[in-house]
């Protein structure tokens, strides 16, 4: 149950840094922050109490194995959405250098044209 | 006033967020599909490593497509560099004798590290992506201690680039032999648990581990050597 409140705060944090932060990197990395926050939820959705880790490298968990390991689809979900993370994350940040090159501050408000 | 704004509708969705998720019972069995996916896993493909099975194999259609978009973030970041005019504002010093000597010493051992992560990600935890990032990492490490450390551009796409095709090809093989796209019986599985084993599954992922590996590199090479000085 704490993974879930953990994740929800995680996610809530990092929509107030988007919605209320006027810093660009402060928003980029409250968009790390939902996505660090979504990964923790979809992990703790598959969780299953006193069973070990999807790897059958012994073999006790040859036998009966989906009584002894945790479920790992959210796993490999997770793992896509840590990759695809990096990949936004990185052109984030390369706008933001091409938005300081041009007007040489960070500061949300200074992006007029943004407006309508 | 904008702040309370944005307080309240939080507020309000955690409330919601909350709601939707006390519905599922935490710690406890909620198999769907990936129930056949742990009780036919090693039948099926002799990969001990269920997470890889299931990333390469099961669901290897999205792995290319994850492989696909990285390739675009890649390409996005590229194009967006090399339209900026981007200037440092500081002076950029050598770094000190232990930092580069460091550095040097710990380069091929992590890409070793890396290659190993990658090979062995059907026995263990980790895999193609896992190992990219640390072969990525230790490029990175390079590229921040020396000035003059430059990676081959054209060498890093030509590996993307094959790494790439490869993924393709094993599934095309997979179609016209296999029956299926990526399907796993082109090649004999193995016993479990050994390293030639699980069949296409190892081969994917060293081809994802050499993708990753040089993407990232490419990446991370543009970003640190686009800022001119002043």
């Amino acid at each position: 149950m704490a993974f879930f409140v953990a994740s929800i705060l995680l996610i809530l944090i990092g929509l107030y840094a988007v919605l209320v932060k006027r810093n660009i990197m402060k928003i980029v990395i409250g968009l790390s922050l939902m996505d660090t926050g979504v990964n923790v939820l979809i992990i703790s959705l598959g969780f299953i109490r006193g069973r070990t880790a999807p790897i059958v490298n012994i073999k006790d968990l040859l036998v009966n194995t989906s009584s002894k390991v945790v479920d790992p689809l959210p796993q490999a979900l997770v793992l896509t959405a840590i990759v695809i993370g990096v990949a936004v994350t990185a052109v984030a940040l390369s706008i933001v250098m091409l938005m300081y090159s041009k007007k040489k501050t960070l500061e949300i408000e200074e992006y007029k044209e943004l407006k309508w | 006033m904008r702040k309370w704004l944005a307080i309240i509708f939080l507020i309000v969705l955690g409330f919601f967020m909350a709601k939707i998720t006390s519905s599922f019972p935490f710690g406890e069995e909620k198999w769907g599909v990936s129930r056949h996916y742990v009780d036919k896993g090693i039948e099926e493909n002799r990969g001990s490593n269920l997470v890889t099975s299931i990333v390469v194999n099961y669901r290897g259609f999205d792995t290319l497509g994850e492989v696909t978009v990285l390739f675009l973030a890649a390409t996005a970041l590229a194009f967006l560099l090399s339209t900026c005019r981007c200037r440092r504002r500081y002076e950029r010093r050598e770094a000190s004798l232990i930092v580069k000597t460091a550095s040097e010493t710990l380069y091929p051992l992590l890409i070793l590290f890396g290659a190993y992560i990658f090979i062995h990600g059907h026995l263990t935890p980790g895999g193609g992506f896992q190992g990219g990032t640390v072969i990525a990492s230790a490029v990175m490490l390079m590229l921040l201690a020396h000035f003059t450390f430059h990676p081959n551009h054209r060498a890093l796409s030509t590996v993307e680039g094959l790494a790439g095709i490869t993924f393709v090809l094993i599934g095309f093989a997979g179609l016209i032999w296999g029956g299926s796209f990526l399907a796993n019986n082109i090649i004999p599985l193995g016993q479990w648990n050994r390293l030639f084993s699980a069949g296409v599954i190892p081969l994917i992922y060293v081809a994802v581990g050499f993708k990753v590996g040089s993407e990232l590199s490419g990446l991370i090479t543009d970003m640190i050597k686009t800022t001119k000085e002043e």
